[in-house]
């Protein structure tokens, strides 16, 4: 019985591994393909497009609503020690260096990252990978490499729009709202941002692309083995995807916080 | 003696306990059409799949003009796969592109030639099989038998050496099916590529083909001309041609 388990308990280790090795190796065929002319520059610009310009509503709505809680919730804290005057660097700090880039890249993995899953999971599946293969074409280097380079463009762009929508929320809620100056609110965001907290969150927007991206396609790419064919398959993959993508952001993010601090 | 252009040796393939090719032998020459015929879930496909790649055999070998494929350099190889083409069942066309792209991709991916020339080549082959106009259509807003074209344009537009058609007509009413088979009977006599057709039509892949080959229990259990399918006696042949289960 003890036996059974340990074994069965290696066995799912070893499966991990394995399935961790081909998400590397999957990683690393896409980028090495970044190198190899000629450059996809159309279809880079395509998928920044997609990633990028069409998440803009949903990363100025949920930052506008990100930034206005953490306004609100600050205001009452902070007010109990006398120090709502604080509120501007609260909420510009706590964007800036953790809720921006994970919010965001939350936000465009359930967009974008989802997408990205179904549509290269229904090209597997309908044997539109099989005849990339057929023409001779690099199906890693045609689906993956663009969307990565897009991903890693989009990304901390995004995340700098969240943080500069998510600080303006504060300001409505802590200053239009609960009437805390104005002026004080701005001066203290500009006066307590350092460069290294914008650096900081412009490296963790490029990790979490990268991570999500490889992730989605990832699924997408392997579902017949993984998930199976058909539409259940798709839709299998495609929210083990999403799941996983937002655990290993979250995972990353302690690991890259634990290096910044 | 005519060394094939490519000759299955006891190929053996296995999907996990599924065996679906168990020792299998067949020619195929330079220029002929080979219809290759069988029931569903016999392993055609997967027969076809061998000759471009996708699938790899478990043992035994493919020859191609008598040497061995595994053998044959990564360069070779890779130039001998770019003189093939591969028609699928279900097309397999790209939906997210258009239909001048999804006919253009593997010239614009592999050829190098310069725009106007992909774009002179794409437009000629619309021409051909009567898809003139349609090429800023995506491929879901055309109907079955369209899309079977745009498929066929897509795999001749490259001037391959050999095409593999994996059942071209599935899905097509008679009429349309009896133009497929004369497009690609046309063709083949216009541009002398190899055809290898996997095919349910039957008796009319019988005027199609110059031979036929039957694959059964995962190995060729007839080969041979139309008349040697007239004068046969093999039951297995007879009960299939007849619609009959053995």
């Amino acid at each position: 019985m003890l036996i059974e388990s340990i074994e069965k308990f290696g066995a799912t280790i070893l499966k991990l591994l394995e399935s961790l090795g081909r998400v590397v190796l999957f990683f690393l065929r896409g980028v090495g393909n970044i190198f190899i002319p000629p450059f996809q520059f159309a279809k880079i610009i395509d998928h920044t497009w997609f990633i990028g310009t069409k998440s803009i509503f949903v990363i100025v709505l949920t930052g506008l609503f990100t930034g206005m809680v953490l306004g609100l919730q600050g205001y009452y804290s902070l007010i109990e020690f006398g120090s709502e005057a604080a509120l501007g660097s609260a909420v510009a700090l706590t964007l800036i260096r953790e809720l921006g880039p994970v919010f965001t890249a939350i936000m465009v993995t359930a967009r974008a990252g989802s997408a990205m899953a179904a549509e290269i999971g229904v090209m597997r599946i309908s044997e539109q990978i099989d005849a990339l293969k057929t023409m001779h074409i690099n199906p890693v280097r045609f689906l993956f490499t663009p969307r990565i380079i897009a991903a890693i463009i989009s990304f901390p762009l995004l995340t700098a729009l969240f943080n500069v929508v998510g600080i303006f929320g504060g300001f409505v809620s802590g200053s239009l709202m609960l009437g805390i100056n104005r002026h004080v609110y701005m001066d203290t965001v500009i006066r307590s941002i350092q460069m290294q907290d914008i650096t900081g969150g412009f490296y963790k927007a490029v990790a979490f692309a990268v991570i999500a991206t490889t992730i989605c396609c990832y699924r997408g790419y392997y579902t017949h083995l993984s998930s199976g064919f058909g539409a259940r398959g798709v839709s299998l993959s495609t929210t083990n995807a999403v799941v996983q993508s937002c655990i290993f952001v979250f995972v990353s993010d302690y690991i890259i916080t634990f290096f910044l601090v | 003696m005519v060394v094939p252009f490519i000759q299955f040796v006891d190929v053996t393939k296995n999907f996990g306990t599924t065996h679906v090719l168990k020792g299998l032998n067949l020619s195929i020459f330079k220029g002929e059409i080979i219809a290759i015929i069988g029931k569903s879930g016999t392993g055609k496909s997967v027969l076809l799949k061998h000759i471009i790649g996708l699938v790899q055999q478990d043992s035994g070998q493919i020859l191609i003009n008598g040497e061995p494929l595994h053998q044959l350099s990564r360069k070779a190889r890779k130039s001998f796969q770019k003189q093939l083409s591969y028609m699928f069942q279900d097309n397999a066309l790209f939906d997210f592109m258009n239909i001048y792209d999804n006919i253009a991709l593997p010239l614009k991916e592999n050829s190098g030639f310069p725009k106007d020339q992909v774009k002179e080549k794409v437009f000629m082959r619309l021409q051909q099989l009567g898809l003139t106009g349609i090429q800023e259509k995506f491929p879901a807003q055309l109907s079955g038998g369209m899309r079977k074209r745009v498929a066929l344009a897509r795999a001749l537009v490259t001037d391959p050496k050999m095409v593999l058609f994996d059942e071209p007509t599935t899905g097509l009413d008679p009429i349309r099916k009896k133009i497929v088979h004369s497009m690609i009977q046309e063709y083949q006599e216009k541009f002398g590529f190899t055809a290898v057709i996997v095919s349910h039509d039957i008796p009319e892949i019988f005027n199609v083909a110059q031979r036929i080959a039957m694959l059964d229990d995962g190995i060729i259990k007839f080969e041979g001309t139309k008349k040697d399918i007239l004068d046969s006696h093999s039951k297995i042949l007879n009960a299939f041609i007849r619609g009959e289960n053995v």
